[in-house]
């Protein structure tokens, strides 16, 4: 039980940079689901990670870099139990973050884009912030706490 | 991917891969619009039964579907959601539009 808890409450960090493609989505969020996988998350925290991060990258690479070539940057930290996500790009930036992050808002309705991108974010984690600046990027930042080691602590 | 089509009557079964992502759903809103213009199809059914994960864009592509088949009278179902696919479907507000059966 020691030994468990000592990984748990320590910080943990991953960093990764990949080419905004669309064939990188799956592989973005099997990757940050994998590496929250020690903490023992159930199986909907691991879902609602996953779809969050696909929203963010699909974000980044239709939005930011409108299709063009670019990078993509996904860095974690584990702070305990609590999940960190940011997701950066370097493409356009948002011109209105609020309307944008508005549910069914989307400025490609051409490309039946839901608009449900930030909206399920929004649902899956516990907190959302989005920081863009028009001509240099757009960087997302999310937090979730995961389920089950709180009360795992707690036993010992 | 197109052996995932079946039409029957005037039904369009679209069986939806393990993965639905933007990577995946201009190939299937695509091949469907394709059948539903050919074949005169007016009921749309999505079946989930393989599905492990979707995100938004699942979304675009039923709700795209719909706008198509809608003007003519035409429903759309969902059948096989797992419970994760069903919360999804939920958030969106989909029920309104689709029927989702067990």
């Amino acid at each position: 039980m020691d030994t468990l808890s000592s990984v748990e409450t320590k910080n943990n960090e991953m960093c990764m940079e990949f080419d905004a493609q669309s064939v990188n989505e799956g592989f973005a969020r099997v990757a940050v689901a994998a590496f929250m996988s020690y903490v023992n998350p159930t199986m909907e925290e691991i879902a609602d990670v996953k779809t969050a991060v696909s929203e963010a990258v699909t974000n980044a690479i239709i939005h930011g870099y409108e299709n063009q070539p670019g990078k993509i940057w996904v860095h974690c930290l584990m702070e305990g139990d609590l999940l960190h996500v940011d997701i950066e790009d370097k493409g356009v930036g948002i011109a209105n973050i609020a309307q944008a992050m508005e549910p069914l808002f989307t400025t490609k309705p051409e490309m039946e884009r839901s608009g449900m991108g930030f909206s399920f974010m929004e649902a899956f984690m516990d907190e959302l912030e989005v920081e863009s600046t028009l001509g240099e990027g757009t960087r997302i930042h999310m937090k979730k706490k995961l389920g089950t080691s709180a009360w795992f602590q707690n036993e010992d | 991917m197109e052996e995932n089509f079946k039409v029957i009557e005037d039904f369009l079964m679209v069986k939806m891969p393990e993965e639905i992502d933007h990577h995946q759903s201009d190939c299937i809103s695509s091949i469907a619009d394709r059948y539903i213009i050919k074949e005169k199809i007016n009921n749309i059914v999505f079946d989930f039964e393989d599905t492990r994960f979707m995100d938004s864009s699942g979304i675009g592509i039923i709700m795209g579907r719909y706008k198509k088949i809608a003007c003519f009278g035409g429903r759309i179902f969902g059948i096989h959601a797992d419970k994760q696919i069903k919360r999804i479907l939920l958030l969106s507000g989909l029920q309104k539009v689709m029927d989702i059966m067990e």
